[in-house]
C-alpha cells in the first residue's frame, strides 16, 4: 500500500533548500542552494536580511551624507555606542523566544550598574567584586521576574512593568536621591573604553576564524558521513571566507590609528567590548542552537502546550529565560557604566530599554514568541547605533531621532508581521 | 493481551464520566474506539496516559497491573498518545519536534546529525514517501505531513500502544486515506493501536475491531468485519443494537 503514498508533494516547499547528497553537478548544487534560500525568503523566512539591508542602506546614507562616518574613529565609535543596547537586547531575545516581555531590563541594568558603582567607590571594593555583584543583582532580579511570571501566573507585561517603575525607585534609592558617581577603576573603565594590541586582535582573530571554519567543516564533513542531506562544500567555503573577510577587514580598521593627535595619544587597536560582544554572542549562540534548553526554549515560545506534552519542563526554562535576560541587562548596565565613566540615576533609562527591544525585532526577533537568534540582537543593535551615530553627525535634534527610530521599529514589527502573515499564505494548506 | 482495562472507573465530582469500563487491545491490531460527544472517549484516553487517575478498576499492561500516574509513565510502558491538537511546535522543523523532550546529545551537545538520521530512518520504516525535508519547520506542512510526523514522533519510541485521536478529522479525502494506511501499517509492525474516531467509514476501513462507549459505558465491543455501519451507529446513539449492546434502560445510570 505503501506505492499508494505518492500524493502530495506539495507545491510549497520552502525550506528544500539544501541539494541532495552527492549532487553530480557542484554547480547546479551550488544554484540549487540559492534558489532554496531566496524561496525560503520569499515564503516569509527572511531571517537576518532586512536587517543586513537596513545596515548597508543606512551604511552607504549616512556616509554619502557625512563622509566623517566612514572614519575609522567612528567605527570603533559605533561600538562602544551601540554595545550596551547589544548586551540588552540580546538577554531580551531569550524571552521574546518564549513570547514574553522584559520592560524592566533597562533599569535592571541601572539598578546593576548603580551597585556596581557603589561597591566600587562607597565600599571601595576591588572591581570582580563590584562586577560580579552586579551579575548576582541581574540573576536575582530576573529570577525573581521570572518567578512572578510563570509561578503566580501574572503577565509578563505587568509584571515588567511594574519592575520598571520600582527598580527606576530602587537605583535612585541606592543613589542617594540622584547622585552621580564616578568610577575611577581602570578595569571597569577599560570594558568599554580599551583597546587590544594590535597583535592581540590579529591573533584572536585567527582564533576566531580558524574555530568557525573547523565547526563548519567538521559538521559538513559529518553529515556527508552519515549520508545525510549537506550544503554544496563550495557554500560551506563561501561562508568562511565572507565571514573571514568582514572580520579581517573590521580588524585591519581598527588596528590603524585613529586618534585626532597620534603624537599626544596613540589610538589603535580593537575595542575590548567588541571581543566582549563577540564571546557574550558566541556562548549564548551556542547555548540557543546546540543544547538542550535552547531547543526548549523554541518549543515553548513555538507551542507551550505542546512542549508540556513532551515532558520539557517548561516552568524552568521560563524563568531561565528571565534569568539571562536580566543578567545580560547586569551586563549591559556594566559596559555603559564602563562607557560613560559614571553611574546616575538615569542610566539603563530613558529610551534604552525601547532600543534594545528594537534591536532584537529589528534583527529578526519575534514579538509573537518562538523566533529569534542571537544574532538578531546584534544586527539589529548595528542598525540602532548606525541611526543614532548617523543622526547625531548629522546634527539633527534628539526630537527627529526619536522619531526615527521609532520609525524604524515600526517598520521592523512591520516586516515580522507580514513575514508570519506569508508563512501563514505559503505554509499550511 | 498487551493492554486490559478492567472495570475503569472515572468521577469529575458528582459526574461519572466512565463506568466500569472494560477493554482489551492486542499487539498487532487497529482498535476502533468510537462514541458520541461526551461519551468520554477522551477521558478514556487520558486515563490511559495518565492524566486522568482512575478511580476504580484497573488498567494492565501484557498482563501486570500498572498503576499510569502520568505522561512518563505511560511512555515507560510503550504506550504513546497522538492527540487531536497534533501538539507539534510550528516553530520547530520535523526532526526537533520528533524528538522534543527526549533530544539525543553527545556531552551537553544537541546531536541533531544522529536525530536526523533516525528521523529518517523512522519515516523509511513507514514507508513515508510524502516528507522530502526533514529540515523544513512543522509550519509548513500540510495537514497529512503533520499528522504523519505527530504519528511518526508516537512511534520513535520503541512504543507497543499507539493512541490516536481524531487522527483524520480535519484532513482531505487523499490525506486521509494516507493517514488510515499508515496507522494499518502500525498495526502490521505489530502495534497496538486504539484509534478514535467519529467517522464510521474510516473506522471501517482501518479496524480490526469496534469498541462504542455509550454514555461512560462500554456498550459492545465487536469485530468490525462481523459489524454493519447501521449497527455500530444505533450502539453510538442508543447504546444498543438488537441483542447487541446495553442491556438496561436506555442510557439511564444508577
Amino acid at each position: 500500500m505503501s506505492e499508494n503514498l505518492e500524493t502530495l508533494h506539495d507545491a510549497s516547499e520552502p525550506a528544500d533548500a539544501t541539494a541532495a547528497p552527492g549532487a553530480p553537478d557542484p554547480m547546479g548544487a551550488v544554484v540549487a542552494h540559492v534558489r532554496g534560500y531566496l524561496a525560503n525568503v520569499r515564503s516569509g523566512e527572511v531571517g537576518a536580511l532586512p536587517a543586513v539591508a537596513g545596515i548597508v542602506a543606512l551604511c552607504l546614507f549616512f556616509g554619502m551624507a557625512k563622509p566623517v562616518f566612514f572614519s575609522v574613529g567612528n567605527l570603533a565609535n559605533l561600538f562602544g555606542q551601540g554595545a550596551a543596547v547589544v548586551c540588552i537586547a540580546m538577554g531580551l531575545v531569550f524571552v521574546l523566544i518564549i513570547g514574553e516581555i522584559d520592560l524592566s531590563a533597562g533599569f535592571a541594568s541601572g539598578v546593576c550598574a548603580a551597585i556596581m558603582a557603589v561597591i566600587l567607590t562607597d565600599l571601595g571594593l576591588s572591581w570582580p567584586l563590584a562586577i560580579g555583584a552586579a551579575l548576582v543583582t541581574g540573576t536575582i532580579i530576573g529570577l525573581t521576574l521570572g518567578a512572578l511570571v510563570v509561578k503566580l501566573g501574572i503577565p509578563s507585561f505587568v509584571v515588567t512593568l511594574a519592575a520598571f517603575l520600582a527598580f527606576q525607585g530602587i537605583a535612585l534609592i541606592i543613589l542617594k536621591e540622584g547622585t552621580n558617581i564616578t568610577i575611577h577603576d581602570a578595569t571597569v573603565k577599560a570594558i568599554a573604553g580599551g583597546n587590544l594590541e594590535r597583535w592581540q586582535g590579529w591573533t584572536l582573530l585567527a582564533i576566531t576564524i580558524a574555530g568557525y571554519g573547523a565547526v563548519q567543516v567538521s559538521r559538513w564533513r559529518r553529515r556527508i558521513g552519515r549520508a545525510l542531506v549537506h550544503e554544496p562544500l563550495a557554500v560551506v567555503v563561501a561562508r568562511i571566507a565572507a565571514l573571514a573577510a568582514l572580520l579581517s577587514g573590521t580588524v585591519f580598521l581598527l588596528n590603524l590609528e585613529r586618534s585626532a593627535n597620534p603624537q599626544i595619544i596613540s589610538l589603535t587597536g580593537v575595542p575590548v567590548v567588541v571581543v566582549i560582544l563577540g564571546v557574550l554572542f558566541t556562548i549564548w549562540s551556542f547555548i540557543l542552537h546546540r543544547t538542550r534548553f535552547g531547543r526548549h526554549l523554541y518549543a515553548v515560545g513555538g507551542n507551550r502546550e505542546a512542549a508540556v506534552r513532551a515532558g520539557v519542563n517548561v516552568d524552568r526554562v521560563r524563568i531561565a529565560a528571565f534569568v539571562i535576560c536580566s543578567g545580560m541587562a547586569a551586563v549591559g548596565g556594566v559596559v555603559a557604566a564602563s562607557r560613560a565613566a559614571s553611574v546616575d540615576p538615569n542610566t539603563g533609562g530613558s529610551n534604552v530599554l525601547l532600543l534594545s527591544v528594537g534591536a532584537a525585532v529589528i534583527g529578526g526577533a519575534s514579538l509573537f514568541g518562538g523566533k529569534g537568534t542571537v544574532r538578531a540582537a546584534l544586527l539589529g543593535g548595528a542598525v540602532v547605533a548606525i541611526i543614532n551615530n548617523g543622526m547625531g553627525l548629522m546634527g539633527l535634534s534628539a526630537g527627529v531621532r526619536f522619531g526615527v527610530t521609532g520609525a524604524v521599529l515600526l517598520l521592523a514589527a512591520g516586516v515580522d508581521a507580514a513575514s508570519r502573515g506569508r508563512g501563514a499564505i505559503f505554509g499550511r494548506h | 493481551m498487551l493492554l486490559e482495562l478492567t472495570g475503569v472507573s472515572k468521577r469529575f465530582g458528582p459526574v461519572e464520566v466512565l463506568s466500569e469500563v472494560d477493554l482489551s487491545i492486542d499487539a498487532g491490531e487497529v482498535c476502533a474506539l468510537v462514541g458520541d460527544n461526551g461519551a468520554g472517549k477522551s477521558t478514556l484516553v487520558k486515563c490511559v496516559a495518565g492524566i486522568h487517575a482512575i478511580d476504580g478498576g484497573s488498567i494492565a499492561v501484557e498482563g501486570e497491573v500498572r498503576d499510569i500516574s502520568g505522561p512518563r509513565d505511560a511512555a515507560a510502558l510503550g504506550i504513546e498518545i497522538v492527540y487531536q491538537d497534533l501538539a507539534l511546535c510550528d516553530n520547530l522543523d520535523i526532526v526537533e519536534n520528533l524528538f522534543l523532550g527526549r533530544e539525543r546529545r553527545r556531552g551537553i551537545v544537541l546531536d541533531d546529525d544522529s536525530m536526523e538520521q533516525l528521523a529518517a530512518e523512522t519515516l523509511d520504516s513507514l514507508a513515508v514517501r510524502t516528507i522530502r525535508n526533514l529540515r523544513q519547520n512543522v509550519a509548513s506542512l500540510s495537514g497529512g505531513q503533520r499528522q504523519t510526523v505527530a504519528i511518526a514522533k508516537a512511534v520513535l519510541w520503541n512504543s507497543r500502544l499507539v493512541i490516536l485521536d481524531e487522527p483524520t478529522a480535519a484532513l482531505g479525502v487523499a490525506q486521509t486515506r494516507q493517514v488510515l494506511e499508515l496507522i494499518r501499517r502500525l498495526a502490521d509492525q505489530g502495534l497496538a493501536v486504539l484509534y478514535i474516531s467519529h467517522n464510521l467509514n474510516d473506522v471501517f476501513a482501518v479496524a480490526d475491531r469496534i469498541a462504542a462507549l455509550y454514555l461512560g459505558r462500554m456498550a459492545a465491543v465487536l469485530d468490525a468485519a462481523d459489524t454493519t455501519q447501521s449497527q455500530v451507529v444505533e450502539l453510538i446513539t442508543s447504546g444498543r443494537s438488537g441483542s447487541l449492546g446495553l442491556t438496561d434502560t436506555n442510557g439511564a445510570r444508577t
